[in-house]
């Protein structure tokens, strides 16, 4: 961890330490900073918070959330809600995988893309629909997803 | 001097649409054109998501209101030019007015609305408008007014029941929790919406997040909390923001913190975000959540108005209960209780998505049907197909089919049928949906989100979903259907918390109603609605392929090939069966075999 790293983290645990329940809430914002939650950053909290890093795995591998590994510079969220699947999410699935040469969910080669699913984004109505970094992008069509995915 | 006020629906759906850049352009002809007079504002879900970006003019001299729907960049140039500057509204893009000369106009004949009478017409940024619009009003009176007991008992006359889905009386969870003597309490709101096909919830916290705050703290008093949380999923980062300044707003004028409104009553209210586990809906996996712990429910009793939150007495209720609350103290229980059926009281707010021509939420009087709801309010299935099956309830939900249409939309008759009422997502599928695959889908998702310490949940759900999955990949047995029922009593029957007890539902729904289906898929390898990509090839029809080439345009794989001269024809073994070509072909050439 780089001294930069490792001052931030501190600042994060520090606002939290004195509060109730801090792990998940320390958890979120390490992982907002660093993109993922590291193999140090584990250690760190552990010793800081006082927790057996086996805890905070337990937490970490529970939760859809957390990152266990680096991604890539974009987040692609696939919706795989109810209304997404009844009209075409794996297809949407499908023309992602394919623009981005993977074959199944994870990061590109050139980590530009992470692709992952997420249980429903609650754009019922858009459907189907992708969410790119916090950005949703709904009634998708594959010319507008390849144009979308141009765009970044 | 001030002519029009135009007010954006930003809500996520809205956003998504491209409310943004639409709001961006009214800015710029509000500063171009002064003397036109443009109040710009926004707004939360108005309602009618398939009608996204909504914008809605009102003339503030004659206080006519018009709402366009669909309105993008180009749209707005015309509707300024026609209706701003000449005075004539562009009729063909008003989906409601006051003139009652929208297109859309029946989506709200059967609606009443309690907890979205606020969403979509005031700006959820500012507590002014919360204010003009009545609120914190019922507030006031709470605590300048009424006992604790009071406000308990006015609650359980309007016959509230838990809006999260289980449907437990609301009056009397407060009254459990009111009645611990603790030093400590706590009330939360359960803002984790997790039910795939539900977003009511959302759609109240992005467009008026101080009704829940209202809810909650005249709860927190009936019960004795001073502390609270709103225990949002992290999905939700529109609702959390404005969730945050409402908050903060609130504390500014002393509704929420020491001493509010100079009484004895104190409440400090924080929020917690969910990190994504569809367990933690259930009250004792989100206490745990909370605590920052793995979210496994546990045994109950002790129930969380016993033992909750770091061991402390603890109320939960689900955001649109909350969100009912100031609206039955302000209006009174009579007013509320009058609304709905015997036992189920008052409105309940629905999402309507999937096959439908008009999705987006409606809030009705419990007791309307749910084909009131589908052909009425969402005006039917997509394309004039044919109605299959509405999905209800989620994951812990079922599988209504036509005949059941007639069904009142109550707590009690909705469990009768093998759903629930749930929180409220309803998802209308037709033909062309396949109810194996529902299942299977539904199933694929209990099955990820079981937190796995119960083993009829943990492994019953597995084996079920292996089970649907071969059968929609056409390796189905003789037996399948019986040892689906097998298991699928065993897990309702073996599971602490409602994600096992309910989670076979969807699939004993799809058996009881759609057996012919599943004895499609298994004995003749056949899937009646062509969903099923194993089971299914996808040719042209010569004689009806005009040759345009649409087809091959939007294949994701490149499998078609043909021209001008030649029609198209699908390379089968690069097919991946996606059935774009189908949903494109403008002569309907694409068969499915």
């Amino acid at each position: 961890m780089t001294n930069d790293d490792r001052s931030a983290l501190m600042e994060i645990v520090g606002k939290y330490k004195s509060q109730k329940g801090s792990l998940i809430p320390v958890l979120q914002n390490i992982q907002e900073y660093l993109g993922y939650i590291s193999k140090e950053s584990v250690e760190f909290v552990s010793e800081q918070l006082n927790y057996p890093e086996s805890d905070i795995y337990g937490v970490v591998t529970f939760y859809a959330q957390f990152k266990l590994e680096k991604p890539g510079k974009h987040g692609i969220k696939v919706c795989q809600g109810t209304a997404c699947h009844v009209i075409g999410a794996d297809t949407v699935r499908d023309v992602i995988f394919k623009e981005l040469n993977l074959k199944k969910y994870g990061t590109t080669e050139d980590m530009k893309f992470t692709v992952e699913e997420v249980a429903c984004l609650g754009c019922c109505s858009l459907a189907p629909v992708i969410m790119i970094d916090g950005q949703v992008f709904g009634k998708l069509t594959m010319d507008k997803i390849k144009k979308i995915l141009n765009s970044y | 001097m001030s002519n029009y006020k135009v007010v954006v629906g930003m809500g996520s759906c809205g956003i998504a649409a491209g409310a943004h850049s639409v709001y961006k352009k009214i800015q710029d002809t509000a500063k171009d054109k002064p003397e036109l007079g443009i109040i710009l504002e926004e707004t939360g879900c108005i309602g009618m998501c398939y009608r996204e970006p909504l914008v809605e003019i009102e003339d503030l001299k004659s206080k006519k209101k018009y709402l366009y729907g669909g309105v993008d960049e180009k749209r707005w140039e015309k509707i300024s030019a026609e209706h701003l500057i000449k005075g004539e509204p562009v009729k063909k893009w008003i989906v409601k007015s006051s003139e009652k000369d929208g297109t859309d106009e029946d989506i709200f004949k059967k609606q009443f609305r309690v907890v979205l009478s606020r969403t979509g017409h005031i700006n959820p940024e500012s507590i002014d408008e919360y204010l003009k619009t009545d609120g914190y009003k019922a507030l006031k009176r709470v605590l300048k007014e009424m006992k604790r007991e009071d406000v308990i008992d006015e609650i359980k006359k309007s016959g509230l029941r838990g809006r999260g889905g289980a449907g437990f009386p609301t009056g009397l969870k407060w009254e459990f929790a009111s009645r611990e003597k603790n030093d400590k309490k706590y009330i939360v709101c359960n803002a984790d919406e997790g039910d795939p096909g539900a977003f009511m919830d959302r759609a109240v916290l992005e467009g008026d997040p101080h009704s829940v705050i209202e809810g909650m703290i005249i709860g927190a008093y009936a019960i004795g909390a001073d502390e609270g949380y709103v225990y949002c999923r992290a999905e939700y980062p529109l609702a959390i923001k404005r969730l945050t300044m409402a908050i903060e707003q609130a504390e500014k004028m002393n509704f929420l913190g020491d001493k509010i409104l100079q009484t004895e009553f104190s409440f400090h209210l924080k929020i917690k975000q969910g990190a994504g586990a569809f367990v933690c809906g259930e009250e004792t996996a989100l206490i745990a959540s909370i605590e920052g712990k793995r979210g496994m429910p546990r045994i109950r009793p002790p129930f969380p108005a016993q033992k909750g939150l770091w061991k402390k007495p603890t109320n939960i209720n689900n955001v649109e209960t909350f969100a009912n609350i100031a609206w039955i103290i302000y209006n009174g229980y009579e007013k509320y209780a009058s609304m709905g059926t015997k036992n189920s009281k008052g409105t309940k707010v629905f999402s309507l998505s999937g096959k439908i021509k008009r999705t987006g939420l409606a809030e009705v009087p419990m007791g309307i049907s749910l084909r009131e709801i589908i052909f009425e309010i969402a005006g039917g299935i997509l394309d004039d197909k044919k109605f299959k099956a509405i999905q209800v309830g989620g994951p812990s939900g079922g599988c209504i089919p036509e005949k059941l249409l007639d069904t009142p939309v109550d707590y009690d008759s909705l469990n009768a049928t093998g759903a629930i009422m749930g929180s409220g997502g309803m998802v209308i599928m037709d033909e062309n949906s396949c109810m194996v695959d529902v299942a299977r889908y539904f199933l694929n998702f209990t099955q990820n989100e079981s937190c796995g310490k119960c083993t009829f949940c943990r492994i019953g759900t597995k084996r079920m979903h292996e089970i649907l999955s071969r059968i929609t990949q056409g390796k189905g047995r003789e037996g399948d259907i019986e040892k689906l029922e097998e298991i699928a009593h065993m897990v309702a029957e073996s599971s602490l918390c409602g994600l096992g007890q309910t989670a076979p539902n969807p699939v004993l729904t799809t058996i009881k109603y759609f057996r012919d289906e599943y004895e499609a898929h298994i004995k003749e390898k056949r899937c009646p609605a062509g969903q099923c990509k194993e089971l299914i090839t996808l040719k042209i029809d010569k004689e009806k392929c005009i040759k345009c080439g649409i087809c091959a345009k939007n294949c994701p794989v490149e499998c078609i090939r043909g021209s001008k001269e030649n029609p198209y024809e699908i390379i089968q073994e690069k097919c991946i069966k996606c059935g774009n070509c189908k949903t494109v072909c403008p002569t309907k050439a694409v068969i499915v075999e």
